[in-house]
């Protein structure tokens, strides 16, 4: 009945081009928007700042950054953790060793080594596929870990390798205040997610899709495989550059190579798959999925062990936290394999047909 | 010389435990087409019902076969209650439910059995043999050795089974084609149900090698991280490339660690140890380059 | 039915008993745990934490708490995930605000997470004997706590214990080093080679990779080399793998001497008869026959109220340490509480007061049945570590045996290293440093 786009004409190409070309949803994002800048800063805790809010945003924004490589182009990537330390410790020094660079220029700066060093672990992929591929890249994320550990330069000797961020200044004032942080990591996602929502429904995000429902096929019709491959790894890896110089500067302030392990990859890899690969809301609702669940079993399974009785020792409860997980991952799966995206997906076409579905 | 013989050699007997863990990748890969990523949580769970059930006051062949029945009974209820939902969903997806197989693997093995690291005695010394050891003055431990006796017979197992049983011509019928071998009458999910079991068995035999090697614990979950650049150079589908792969990782990543952080020194100064947690992978990945299928990988021909 | 009722009537009095004493004492000290039991490392955790809650609940039941105060903690599991523990300690810092004992986590990496942001909350944290060692340095983190002792500390003790070893001299000797490649294996690299320059011995260092489940090659160059001694820095799975390669290369385990994170039960009970004879450092021994460890597993195990699933930890070395751990975490409670009022919780703030005067002396030490299981300790704003001692203990087959009496660390060596690399932090940070010569 709300959700009904008859009566909404377009009249002109722009209109009928427009990212959202539905009037009810420009409404919806709008007011997300107006929540998430104004409404969360007003009524949010801190703990929801700097426990949930801020992690929800940087990760959902690699996992963006990654849905970008395997969603859209098709490449399988197990080393998104890596380009991740990779924007985090470039920021880092680019802080330290040019003065008075904005801490805005370091981030890009950050995600610009985080592209390079995608497109150099990208080049792979011009004759590898599948599986082989996924593998190859767990190349870059033990490769790009050990180098952080090894080159002391890279952490500016500090002699565990644990590098500490500098102050987050931007335009002269300085953010220390969790909700501070929040507006600046909320602003940046905002506009990235926005820049890659525009990014696959240009001819580049055709091309890529192409390739990644057949490279052979795509090659045919003209599309150069090597720039395109090529460019989705950087994008990508711009991404999660980004994501985690963000990671460092705003989230935990100071991290360590070994940090950004092979676990936190596949967690990314979880959203993705989870939330629905080759969508852009997808990387959001994954994001929160994995991010939210842990700690909602953390919460909830004590209580209900207090509550039918269950003689459950801490150790227990926190084995059955992982079983859990592992257990609701797989029933998502049988029950989605297309993720949470899906559903919305399923959600909103019935919603344009009800109340009356035929 | 006689040092860089020592490393080689022990390198490839490393390499032998890596194949171990990898030849239960191949398995399910072959038959299935699903990377099973829980493979090394497999076998965390086979080492851990062995230990289990000697904790219990089982003789050692007793544990042995409750394990094997334990592995087995998982591995059907895997493929009932996990894969068979997703049959025909995309190989990502079947990955994915891996992993949380995987997950879910490791939170029930250790609330079962416990957590606490223990050990697993085969009756087997880690100790190099003294007769070599005096007279060529090199290390070659026995259980290395016997490791490599296993690893041999189990291959030679696997392919007797696989040549010359009625399960296993259907087995690789089904590796061939599914679609053809269900037009002419294999029982698919049968098929599925057995090859996840043979992937258990392997599970244990590995679980029992690295358990007897290192303990008991959690840590042998990170076995698979060992085995996976051994698939990819030796192809996902191919039981003598899981061995073949295995020795010449496990060679060269020992080879490596020796040889190259010392130039690597005098380069950059400093020091460039630990080179074995990528170094395995990037030779994959440079031999991939080159034949993109691995050793003994299919040869994939795309066709639009 | 009568019978029944009567039981009824009495278990009502009974919470109605408990109901009015609550609201009498209605004083907690509140313990925020961040801790692990899951995961590769999470039988450690288990064994740490398990003695840390056993040592509150004994000093609840025992004696009422202190002064009156009881102590309460919550739980938060962590995995050994640094983004985890930040959002366990996000979590529990609400709760923490009004009253707040020490912070634990036993993780250097979540403790490193957490430096920048305690401090900011006036939470006091807690790293005994991991994390942030430059810490010592209280000018520069008035809320980060090293205490105990350090790994550079560790390290330099280990080297003084295999000195006297071997008749006093280390000159011309050749040591091995082999580490975690990690920031705790790295942090110990600093102070090896200050003593080896001192000392005039060669040091070799080796890394391992994580997570350290095969080390075949390392050890062919340990016997390629042929140290004098190995120190080993492990932690989890390495440890064993690392002792069953020293056997297969045949090289002497009363010959390696680890760190106090490679010197537990889970390490070499695992490796079986290849452990035997290996010695590692530690600050609390083993055992049941510490009198407070025998009393804990009376009056908590007898209570019912018991952390631990499995009672054979009760004794070993990680749970003595985590009971350690609670010991100095309320004696520093007591401390508090003389200074700021008998019978009340103290504030993270005031907790952190109390930890940089600690006063522990052996003297206190045998009062609480607890010798042994701590150096003594004081601390100050400008030593925030406080005793820089180990025992080394050696592991004949079936138990922990400790063979040396304290030793202790140069400090005159160490420390200033700390100093140098706070100073360095707090360049970095814009912190200017207190005074402590004003602090009292």
């Amino acid at each position: 009945m709300l959700y009904r786009e008859a009566g909404q004409f377009k009249t002109t190409y722009a209109a009928d081009q427009q990212i959202f070309p539905i009037r009810q949803d420009r409404i919806a994002v709008i007011a997300l928007l107006a929540v998430a800048f104004v409404g969360v800063p007003l009524f949010a805790s801190e703990y929801w700042f700097s426990a949930i809010l801020i992690p929800f945003l940087i990760f959902a924004l690699a996992a963006l950054g990654l849905n970008v490589l395997t969603g859209y182009a098709g490449q399988l990537s197990l080393g998104s953790a890596a380009f991740m330390a990779v924007g985090a410790y470039a920021a880092y020094n680019f802080q330290l060793r040019i003065e008075g660079i904005p801490i805005m220029l370091s981030f890009i700066l950050a995600g610009l080594t985080a592209a390079g060093v995608g497109v150099l672990f990208g080049l792979p992929s011009l004759r590898i596929k599948g599986f082989y591929l996924a593998v190859a890249t767990l190349a870059a994320q033990f490769f790009i870990v050990w180098c952080l550990t090894k080159f002391p330069w890279l952490s500016n000797n500090s002699s565990s390798g644990v590098i500490s961020t500098q102050k987050l200044i931007v335009f002269g004032y300085e953010l220390d205040r969790p909700v501070e942080k929040y507006l600046l990591v909320l602003s940046i996602v905002v506009l990235m997610a926005f820049a890659a929502k525009n990014m696959v429904r240009s001819s580049t995000g055709r091309a890529w899709m192409a390739v990644r429902d057949m490279d052979v096929a795509a090659s045919v019709i003209g599309i150069r495989l090597m720039p395109t491959k090529l460019l989705a790894f950087a994008v990508s890896s711009f991404y999660c550059g980004v994501a985690g110089a963000m990671y460092a500067f705003c989230y935990l302030g100071s991290v360590e190579p070994d940090g950004f392990s092979l676990d936190m990859s596949f967690k990314i890899l979880f959203m993705i798959i989870i939330g629905g690969v080759g969508s852009i809301m997808g990387s959001f609702l994954g994001a929160a999925f994995i991010l939210l669940l842990p700690i909602f079993l953390d919460i909830a399974l004590p209580y209900c062990a207090d509550l039918f009785g269950l003689p459950f020792s801490s150790a227990t409860v926190s084995h059955i936290q992982i079983l859990v997980f592992g257990g609701l991952i797989m029933f998502f799966l049988i029950v989605e394999p297309h993720g949470l995206a899906r559903l919305w997906q399923i959600a909103k076409e019935k919603l344009r047909l009800w109340p009356f579905p035929h | 010389m006689n040092f860089f013989l020592e490393v080689l050699i022990g390198g490839l007997l490393s390499g032998v435990m890596y194949a171990l863990v990898a030849l239960g990748f191949v398995m399910i890969y072959k038959a299935s087409g699903v990377f099973n990523f829980a493979q090394g949580a497999m076998v965390y769970l086979a080492a851990l019902s062995v230990v289990g059930c000697l904790e219990k006051g089982a003789p050692l062949w007793l544990a042995i076969i409750l394990a094997f029945v334990i592995m087995t009974l998982f591995g059907i209820a895997t493929e009932k209650f996990v894969l068979r939902k997703l049959v025909n969903q995309p190989p990502i997806a079947l990955f994915m439910a891996t992993i949380g197989l995987a997950f879910f693997i490791e939170g029930l093995a250790p609330m079962i059995f416990g957590s606490e690291p223990r050990a697993l005695e085969l009756g087997i010394v880690d100790e190099p043999i003294p007769w070599i050891l005096d007279n060529w003055n090199m290390v070659i431990s026995k259980f290395d050795l016997v490791a490599a006796g296993v690893a041999a017979v189990l291959v030679a197992t696997l392919a007797l089974f696989f040549q010359y049983t009625r399960v296993g011509r259907a087995l690789r019928a089904v590796a061939d084609d599914h679609q053809a071998a269900l037009s002419i009458g294999i029982p698919l999910q049968h098929i599925w149900a057995i090859v996840w079991g043979v992937a258990g068995f392997v599970a244990l035999v590995a679980g029992m090698m690295w358990g007897a090697r290192n303990g008991v614990q959690f840590a042998l979950t990170f076995t698979a991280l060992k085995a996976l650049p051994v698939l990819i150079l030796g192809g996902f589908t191919s039981v003598p490339g899981a061995i073949v792969g295995g020795l010449i990782i496990g060679a060269s990543e020992k080879l490596a660690e020796i040889y190259i952080p010392p130039v690597m020194q005098d380069l950059f100064g400093g020091n460039f140890g630990g080179i074995e947690g990528w170094f395995p992978y990037v030779l994959a990945l440079l031999f991939l380059l080159v034949r993109p299928e691995g050793l003994f990988g299919e040869r994939h021909i795309d066709r639009v | 039915m009568i019978k029944r009722f009567k039981s009824a009537i009495a278990a009502v009095a009974v919470s109605l008993a408990m109901l009015s004493q609550l609201a009498v004492a209605a004083e907690e000290q509140f313990f925020p745990l961040i801790d692990y039991r899951v995961g590769p490392y999470g039988s450690n955790g288990q064994a740490f934490y398990g003695g840390f809650i056993d040592y509150l609940n004994y000093v609840n039941l025992k004696e009422k708490g202190v002064n009156g105060v009881l102590m309460t903690y919550e739980e938060c599991e962590t995995e050994y995930n640094n983004a985890k523990g930040v959002e366990c300690y996000e979590r529990l810092k609400g709760k923490a605000a009004k009253s707040a004992g020490p912070l634990h986590t036993m993780s250097t990496g979540i403790s490193y997470a957490l430096v920048d942001k305690s401090a900011q909350d006036k939470l006091p944290l807690a790293m005994m004997g991991y994390g942030r060692t430059d810490a010592v340095d209280g000018s520069v983190f008035p809320y980060a706590f090293p205490l105990v002792t350090t790994y550079q500390m560790q390290a330099s003790a280990i080297v003084k214990f295999i000195k006297d070893k071997s008749g006093g001299s280390l000159a011309g000797k050749k040591i091995v080093y082999l580490y975690h490649d990690s920031a705790y294996g790295k942090e110990a690299i600093v102070a090896l080679n200050a003593e080896a320059g001192l000392n005039k011995f060669e040091m070799v260092q080796i890394p391992v990779a994580h997570p350290g489940n095969e080390q075949g090659a390392q050890w062919l160059r340990i016997r390629q080399e042929k140290p004098d001694y190995v120190i080993f820095w492990g932690w989890g799975v390495m440890n064993q793998t690392a002792l069953k390669a020293a056997q297969k290369v045949g090289f002497p385990r009363d010959r390696m001497i680890g760190s106090w994170w490679t010197g537990s039960e889970e390490d070499v009970v695992p490796a079986g008869e290849a452990a035997k004879g290996y010695m590692a450092a530690t600050w609390n021994v083993a055992g049941k026959q510490v009198p407070v460890i025998a009393d804990i597993e009376k009056v908590v195990y007898g209570a019912g109220k018991g952390n631990l699933q499995d009672t054979s930890k009760i004794g070993t070395v990680l749970y003595n340490r985590g009971v350690s751990a609670a010991v100095l975490s309320v004696e520093a409670i007591r401390k508090g509480q003389e200074k700021y009022g008998k019978g009340k919780a103290l504030t993270g703030e005031q907790t952190r007061w109390a930890l940089e005067n600690l006063n522990i002396t052996d003297a206190r030490l045998k009062a609480l049945g607890a010798t042994d299981l701590l150096p003594e300790i004081k601390t100050s704003c400008a030593n925030h570590e406080g005793s820089g001692k180990v025992k080394i203990q050696q592991w004949d087959g079936a138990k922990w045996v400790p063979v040396s009496g304290w030793i202790e660390g140069n400090k005159s060596l160490v420390h200033p290293l700390f100093q140098a690399s706070a100073k360095q932090y707090a360049l970095e940070k814009g912190i200017t440093p207190r005074d402590c010569s004003k602090e009292k």
